[in-house]
């Protein structure tokens, strides 16, 4: 038996998506327009803005580099994070619980200060190259994610497995990779997926990292809209989405989204 | 192999608490101890310490003529079976089993022959390709043991293993453990808070208080014969009543309890009896009469056991819970006599 929706309560909810849809709705749209300035409704129905975007180097040469960024970056997070949140756990006991907050302070700090202040410190005060000034800047802008979703991951795994292995005879450094992160994997695959979005698609942090000669794709998208109102823009923001929905569904298929909500 | 366990003047501190005192304990080569206590006594602690996941701040443990107490946990050696079992939720029942033999270097064609010998052994061949998840609570138990067993450890450990079964399935495990542990002829240390369990699976059980061993003997000694206030209480001695000798005849004392009551008692049944003493006993160590030597009391509340009637009784050295026959039934409220059977009494140093 379903339930009785008031139809006022049924009207909000498909508001609420129009909502939530309406933007991307436009986006497609605009970028399949046979114009050269962004409209909606689309006039005219053409793929070529999307082959332009393969044709302007720009684009091609930052999503290489948003590509690596995010990989290499949220890969590092994960070495930092893995052990941090498997600490955070493992000891819970022994430890201040301030501990745990520190971690997710890259999300609490307005992104336009931490990017200032990685600005100031990697870029300027390390003397960093831009490149792995991006990477560790990315790094430290996804570690709350894998930190968090590894420790929820952590935090229904019994430690006792462990000193079961232990006991058995498996060193302790063997032990957390043969016993403990297999039990884990979901959460390291859900953060890496979490984190990889959140790297693939930001652009405060990567505006003051970014430098002469290597960008990012988010910042090249403001870079070209600056120059050109062209439907360029739109189709390289449903490629991006796409990459996003395309990840979400791999995860989908593999874990069930269950893990990135839970 | 079997080799005896050695356990030297361990003292453990959790932070400034200090949670063992200077405890030493040996287990005998096949003999299985049981440390007995109520939670915060210790008796984790020992074992983790045994283990190697904790660290002692002083003592030794040692394996036949083998110190552990700085080796790590990993190279001990030793099988352990968990409260909540802890198997491996990644690995199938057989790889559960075979984990420690792979650690070792064991073939895989032998490892699998002997993962499989010891699942048939706790009667568990046929789910050897399922993973923990699918198995229920006493399943999971055996498997574990199977996982400690294969490994053919000169120390078998067990943290309360049982707890988390319930009550018929406590038994039978209970049952089934001491007979692969006799079996194997495997030293093994038994780390348990129910005294029925303790009893039941020990050549002998250690009864710890607050990081000390208050007693260390078999489980029939002990239950009849505790050696000091706490044991006795531990084991159901309910009364323990203070007594002052005031005259002696040869093997004969007499000794007077609060209020007057006088008793005359044997040393040749009870041994040397000192100047101050406890009379300790059950509620059925005290029987309930009309007259005879005792202790005067009058009867309060009676409950009926079946094989006899218990009653409160108001008495000058406190409150007494004794058991009258069927045969003799008081009302609540009639004057009594209580008079120890001396069998079933204990003479008992004072508390301090």
């Amino acid at each position: 038996m379903a339930a009785r929706i008031h139809p006022l309560l049924g009207a909000f909810a498909i508001l609420v998506f129009l909502f939530l849809l309406a933007p991307l709705v436009i986006i497609v749209g605009a970028s399949l327009s046979d114009t050269t300035y962004l409209t909606f409704p689309p006039q005219g129905l053409t793929l070529r803005w999307f082959t332009n975007i393969f044709e302007i180097s720009a684009f091609r040469n930052t999503a290489i580099t948003s590509f690596q960024v995010a990989i290499l970056g949220t890969g590092l997070s994960l070495l930092i994070g893995i052990p941090a949140a498997y600490a955070l756990n493992r000891y819970r006991v022994g430890l201040p619980k301030w501990l745990g907050t520190l971690f997710i302070l890259p999300i609490l700090v307005p992104e336009i200060v931490f990017g200032f202040s990685l600005l100031k410190s990697v870029t300027i005060g390390m003397g960093l190259p831009i490149y792995p000034s991006l990477i560790i800047g990315h790094a430290l802008l996804v570690l709350p994610y894998s930190v968090r979703v590894v420790g929820a991951s952590l935090a229904s795994f019994d430690f006792s497995v462990e000193e079961a292995a232990i006991s058995l005879g498996c060193p302790p450094w063997k032990t957390f990779l043969t016993v403990v992160l297999p039990n884990i994997r979901a959460g390291v695959i859900a953060a890496f997926i979490l984190a990889f979005i959140t790297s693939i698609n930001d652009v405060s942090i990567s505006v003051f990292l970014t430098g002469p000669g290597i960008s990012t794709l988010p910042i090249q998208i403001l870079a070209h809209m600056e120059q050109f109102f062209d439907p360029t823009i739109a189709s390289v923001s449903v490629l991006l989405m796409l990459v996003t929905v395309g990840v979400m569904a791999i995860v989908e298929a593999t874990l069930g989204l269950t893990f990135l909500t839970k | 192999m079997t080799v005896s366990l050695t356990i030297e003047k361990l003292s453990a501190h959790y932070g400034q608490t200090q949670v063992l005192k200077d405890l030493s304990i040996s287990v005998a080569a096949g003999e299985l101890v049981s440390l007995l206590g109520s939670s915060g006594c210790g008796k984790t602690t020992t074992l983790r310490i045994v283990a190697g996941f904790l660290q002692p701040t002083s003592g030794h443990v040692k394996l036949g003529d083998r110190d552990l107490t700085t080796l790590p946990a990993h190279a001990r050696d030793i099988g352990l079976v968990f409260q909540n079992y802890a198997l491996f939720p990644h690995l199938t029942v057989q790889d559960n089993v075979a984990f420690g033999l792979k650690q070792r270097g064991v073939s895989s064609a032998d490892r699998a022959k002997r993962a499989t010998a010891m699942l048939e052994r706790v009667g568990l061949a046929n789910l050897a390709d399922r993973l923990p998840g699918a198995l229920s609570g006493g399943q999971k138990q055996r498997v574990a043991l199977a996982r400690a067993l294969v490994i053919e450890p000169p120390l078998l450990m067990f943290d309360e293993p049982l707890s988390n079964l319930d009550a018929k399935l406590r038994v039978d495990m209970r049952v089934e453990i001491r007979q692969l542990q006799k079996a194997n002829g495997t030293t093994s240390l038994y780390v348990t808070h129910d005294q029925e369990e303790a009893f039941s699976i020990s050549d002998r059980v250690a009864i710890m208080n607050a990081g000390r061993i208050m007693q260390l003997d078999t489980p029939e000694v002990l239950y009849q014969k505790p050696a000091n206030a706490f044991v006795a209480r531990f084991v159901g001695f309910e009364n323990l009543i203070p007594m002052k000798t005031v005259a002696r005849d040869g093997a004969i004392v007499t000794a007077e309890a609060a209020g007057g009551a006088k008793l005359h008692l044997s040393q040749d049944v009870f041994g040397p009896i000192a100047d101050d003493f406890v009379l300790a006993t059950r509620p059925d160590g005290l029987v309930v009469r009309s007259q005879g030597e005792g202790i005067p009391t009058t009867l309060g509340t009676r409950t009926y056991l079946g094989r006899a009637y218990q009653y409160k009784c108001e008495t000058a050295a406190g409150e007494i819970t004794a058991n009258g026959a069927l045969s003799e039934l008081f009302e609540p409220g009639a004057s009594a006599v209580l008079v120890p059977v001396p069998e079933q009494c204990c003479i008992l140093s004072p508390e301090n």
